[in-house]
C-alpha cells in the first residue's frame, strides 16, 4: 500500500486530537477498552451471582470421583474414576467418530461428486437423487432413522446372525474377534512407523525421478507393499505374537472380543451419509470448475479418461474442493454432538450432559465443551490450510 | 431434547451473568405473573402426565396445583413445564421454573452444591429393576453381564454403577436423554434390564404393551427420597411450597379433605381452626391469605386424596401406601404441625 506522505505527515499546528493517525488509535483502545471492560463484566456478575445462590464454581470438580459408567471407552475408565478422565472418554468417543466419518465421507463423497457428473444417465440420476434426498431432510431424523432401522433388525444376542462364527451382529451390537498382543508384538508397530517413512521416502524420489525423466515408477504397490508387507514380516519374525479373543455367547450375551456398539454404528452412518451428499455437490463444483479445455488438451495428448481424471482435472479441482471441504469436515464434527438423541456417549452427552448434571456445575461445563470443540476444529482447519497451501498452483 | 437442554444450559448462563438475585422475589414475581411455574416430569404416568387435552394430572402435578391453590386461591393458575431428568436442575437455576415436583430425589450434592432447597420428602422410594418375565431372572444379583437402560443426569445412574460395583458383576450401561427413550429401547430388546425408580418402573410399566409381561425384581438398592425443591436463597418462597405440602399431610392425619373441609370449619379442634385460618394468621406469616390451606384442601385435597387418585392400589400405577402412609399409622409421613 502506497502511503501519501503529505496526507500523514502531521502539519505543525494540528492538534492531536485533530490527527487522523492518532485519532484511529485511539477509538481502537476505547473500543478494546469496552470489549474487555464488558468481559469483565460478565465474569464478574456470573461469579457474583453463582456465589449469591449457592452453586459451586470453579474446576475443582474434574478429580473427583464420577460415580457413572460409560458404555464405550477407548482409554480405561470405570466409575471409580474421574470427571476429567470421563471428559477425556467423551472427547476420544467424539473425535473417533469424526475420524472415522470423515475418511468414509470423504471416500463416498468423491463417488457420489464423480458419479453426478457422469456420462451414464441412469448413474448421474441415482447421484443426484441421492443428493437432493439425503441434504434435505435433516440429520437429527436421519440419526434416528437408522438407530431405529438397525434396532428393529436386527434379533436378541441369543438369536444373533453369525458370520462364520467370529462376528456376531445382534441388537447389542457387532461382535467380531480381539487381537490380544503378546510380548514381542512392539516390533509390528515399529515396523508400521519404517513402512510409512519409507514409501514417503521412494514417492519423493520417484516424483523428482518423474519430473527429471519422465519415467514413471509403481508408487502405489510399492508404498502399499512397504507398510503392510514390513509388519507382517515382523510379526512372522517374532513368530505372530498375539492371539485372538473370540466373542462368545455367555448368559446374557456375547463377551470377548470387541464391540460397535449400534449406537456407534448409527450415528457414523448418517454422518457419513449425509456429509457425502455435500462433499459430493462440493467435488462435482470443484470438477466444473476446471475448464474443458483442459480434458481436451489431455485427450489430444493422448490420455485415456482415467489418467485425465486423475491427472489433470482432480489435481486442478482440488484446488476449489479444499476450503469448503475443510467446512463439511467442521460439520461433520461438531453434528456427531447429535449423538445425545440415540444415548452415544460422545463428548456432549457425557460432560456437557451427565458430568454437568451430577455436578452442577454448568457454566464450567459448557465452557469446557466448547473450548474443546474450538480447539479440535482450530486444529482440523490449520491442518486443511496448510494441505490447501502444498496443493495451490505453484507457479513455474 | 439436546436443543432444549442447550437453550436450558444457554438461559442459565445468562441468567447467571445478567440476573439479579431473585431472593424474596418469587413470591412477588409469582403473583405479578399470575401463575406458577412448575417443573414437572415429561410424561409419567400417575405422577405428571398430560391426556390428549394437554390437562395435567398426576401426584406431582397435585403438588403444584397446592401452591397455587396456596397463593391464589386457584390451582389451576399453574403453567407446567416439562423438563427431562437432565435440564430440570438447570431450569430451576436459572428462574425458567419457581420450583420443581418432579419425582427428584434429595441429595446431599444437590440440596449444598447445586444451590437448591428440598422442602419435604412427598414420596418415599428406592431404585429398583425391571426385566421381561421370560428371562426367568428372580433375583438383581442374578444380572451379571446384563445391558442395563437408564436415563441420564439421574441418581439411578449413580446407584446402578455402585450397585454392581459393590456386588463385583460386570455390566453395560446405555443411558438415554428421555424417559421414553429408555422406555423404548427396552422394549425393543436394546437392553436386558430397565431401572429407574421403582414408582417410576410402576408407571413406565404401564407404557408397554402388555404391563404383565414384565416384572419389577424384589431388591431395592438405594435410598431415594423424592420431593419438591426451590432454589436456595428465597427462604420465603421455600416455606410456601414446604407449608402447602405439610398442609396435605396434615390434612389427612385430622381427617380433613375436599369433601367435608366446609364442615370442618365449624370443628371445634383447634388444629384444624389453626390450619383452616379460622384461628391465628399463619396464612400472613408466609406472605399469604389466611385462606390459603383450606384452598389448598379444597382444591386439591389432602394427601391421601392425592395418593389414591393418582398413584394408589386402584389405579394403573397401584402403589400401596406403604412407608408413604401416616406416621400414626406405621409409615414414614410425618408432618410439623401448623402453630
Ligand atoms: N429420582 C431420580 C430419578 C428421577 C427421574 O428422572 N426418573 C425418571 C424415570 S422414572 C423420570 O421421572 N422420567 C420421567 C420423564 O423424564 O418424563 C433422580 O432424582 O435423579
Amino acid at each position: 500500500m502506497a502511503v501519501d506522505v503529505r496526507e500523514t505527515a502531521r502539519a505543525p499546528d494540528t492538534p492531536i486530537w485533530l490527527d487522523s493517525r492518532y485519532r484511529a488509535i485511539f477509538f481502537q483502545v476505547v473500543l478494546l477498552v469496552i470489549v474487555l471492560g464488558f468481559g469483565a463484566y460478565i465474569f464478574h456478575n456470573t461469579y457474583a451471582n453463582l456465589e449469591r445462590r449457592g452453586i459451586a464454581s470453579g474446576f475443582g470438580f474434574l478429580g473427583s470421583t464420577a460415580g457413572f459408567d460409560i458404555i464405550m471407552h477407548l482409554v480405561p475408565y470405570s466409575a471409580a474414576s474421574s470427571f476429567g478422565q470421563a471428559l477425556l472418554v467423551g472427547l476420544l468417543n467424539t473425535l473417533v467418530v469424526a475420524g472415522i466419518g470423515i475418511v468414509f465421507a470423504t471416500m463416498l463423497g468423491f463417488v457420489i461428486g464423480v458419479a453426478r457428473l457422469s456420462r451414464n444417465w441412469l448413474i448421474a440420476r441415482l447421484a443426484a437423487v441421492y443428493i437432493e434426498g439425503i441434504r434435505n431432510i435433516p440429520l437429527l431424523l436421519q440419526i434416528i432413522f437408522w438407530y431405529q432401522v438397525l434396532g428393529k433388525s436386527t434379533p436378541g444376542p441369543r438369536q444373533s446372525i453369525g458370520i462364520l462364527g467370529l462376528f456376531f451382529i445382534n441388537n447389542r451390537g457387532l461382535y467380531m474377534p480381539a487381537p490380544v498382543f503378546q510380548e514381542g508384538f512392539w516390533l509390528a508397530p515399529v515396523a508400521l512407523a519404517i513402512g510409512i517413512v519409507a514409501s514417503i521416502v521412494v514417492f519423493r524420489w520417484a516424483r523428482a525421478r518423474q519430473v527429471a525423466t519422465g519415467q514413471q515408477f509403481p508408487i502405489l504397490w510399492t508404498s502399499l507393499g512397504l507398510t503392510f508387507g514390513l509388519p507382517l514380516l515382523a510379526l512372522i519374525v517374532m513368530g505372530m505374537p498375539f492371539h485372538w479373543d473370540y466373542p462368545e455367547l455367555q448368559g446374557f450375551n456375547f463377551s470377548g472380543g470387541m464391540v460397535l456398539i449400534p449406537e456407534f454404528i448409527s450415528l457414523t452412518f448418517a454422518l457419513v451419509v449425509y456429509t457425502a451428499a455435500f462433499i459430493g455437490e462440493t467435488v462435482r463444483a470443484g470438477i466444473m470448475a476446471v475448464s474443458h479445455g483442459q480434458t481436451e488438451a489431455a485427450y489430444a495428448l493422448g490420455l485415456r479418461p482415467g489418467p485425465t481424471l486423475r491427472l489433470v482435472i482432480i489435481p486442478q479441482a482440488m484446488r476449489v474442493i479444499i476450503p469448503p471441504m475443510t467446512s463439511q469436515y467442521l460439520n461433520l464434527t461438531k453434528n456427531s454432538s447429535l449423538a445425545t438423541a440415540i444415548a452415544y456417549p460422545d463428548l456432549v452427552a457425557v460432560f456437557a450432559g451427565t458430568v454437568l448434571n451430577q455436578t452442577g456445575q454448568a457454566v464450567e461445563c459448557i465452557a469446557i465443551t466448547m473450548a474443546v470443540y474450538l480447539t479440535t476444529s482450530l486444529t482440523t482447519s490449520v491442518f486443511m490450510n496448510w494441505f490447501n497451501t502444498k496443493m495451490a498452483l505453484r507457479e513455474r | 431434547m439436546k436443543k432444549i437442554s442447550v437453550i436450558a444450559a444457554g438461559a442459565a448462563l445468562i441468567a447467571f451473568v445478567a440476573g439479579e438475585a431473585q431472593a424474596q422475589a418469587t413470591l412477588d414475581a409469582v403473583k405479578k405473573r399470575g401463575q406458577v411455574i412448575c417443573g414437572v416430569s415429561q410424561s409419567l404416568p400417575g405422577f405428571a402426565n398430560p391426556d390428549a387435552q394437554g390437562n395435567w394430572a398426576g401426584f406431582d402435578v397435585d403438588m403444584c396445583r397446592a401452591v397455587a391453590a396456596a397463593v391464589f386461591g386457584d390451582a389451576k393458575r399453574v403453567k407446567f413445564v416439562p423438563t427431562t431428568a437432565k435440564e430440570r436442575f438447570t431450569a430451576l437455576q436459572s428462574g425458567e421454573v419457581d420450583f420443581l415436583a418432579r419425582n427428584t430425589t434429595w441429595t446431599m450434592s444437590r440440596d449444598t452444591q447445586l444451590g437448591f432447597d428440598f422442602v419435604g420428602i412427598n414420596f418415599y422410594d428406592g431404585q429398583g429393576f425391571m426385566v421381561t418375565k421370560k428371562l426367568g431372572v428372580k433375583s438383581a444379583l442374578e444380572l451379571k453381564g446384563a445391558t442395563v437402560c437408564t436415563q441420564t443426569g439421574t441418581t439411578t445412574e449413580q446407584n446402578l454403577a455402585d450397585f454392581f460395583r459393590a456386588n463385583k458383576m460386570e455390566y453395560k450401561v446405555v443411558a438415554f436423554e428421555k424417559n421414553d427413550e429408555v422406555l423404548a429401547a427396552y422394549d425393543s430388546g436394546r437392553c436386558d434390564v430397565f431401572t429407574t425408580d421403582r414408582s417410576g418402573l410402576a408407571a413406565d410399566r404401564t407404557k408397554l404393551k402388555n404391563p404383565n409381561d414384565h416384572v419389577i425384581l424384589p431388591e431395592v438398592i438405594s435410598k431415594e427420597p423424592l420431593g419438591p425443591l426451590v432454589r436456595h436463597g428465597d427462604n420465603n418462597w421455600g416455606d410456601i411450597v414446604r407449608w402447602a405440602f405439610f398442609v396435605m399431610l396434615n390434612a389427612e392425619e385430622l381427617g380433613v379433605d375436599s369433601k367435608n373441609v366446609d364442615e370442618m370449619k365449624k370443628s371445634a379442634n383447634p388444629e384444624i381452626k389453626r390450619m383452616l385460618g379460622i384461628e391465628g394468621d399463619f396464612g400472613k406469616m408466609v406472605g399469604l391469605d389466611n385462606n390459603w390451606a383450606y384452598n389448598v384442601i379444597k382444591l386439591v385435597g389432602n394427601y391421601a386424596e392425592s395418593y389414591d387418585r393418582n398413584v394408589g392400589p386402584n389405579t394403573p400405577i397401584a402403589l400401596s401406601r406403604g412407608v408413604n402412609a401416616l406416621w400414626t399409622k406405621g409409615g414414614l409421613q410425618y408432618a410439623p404441625p401448623i402453630r
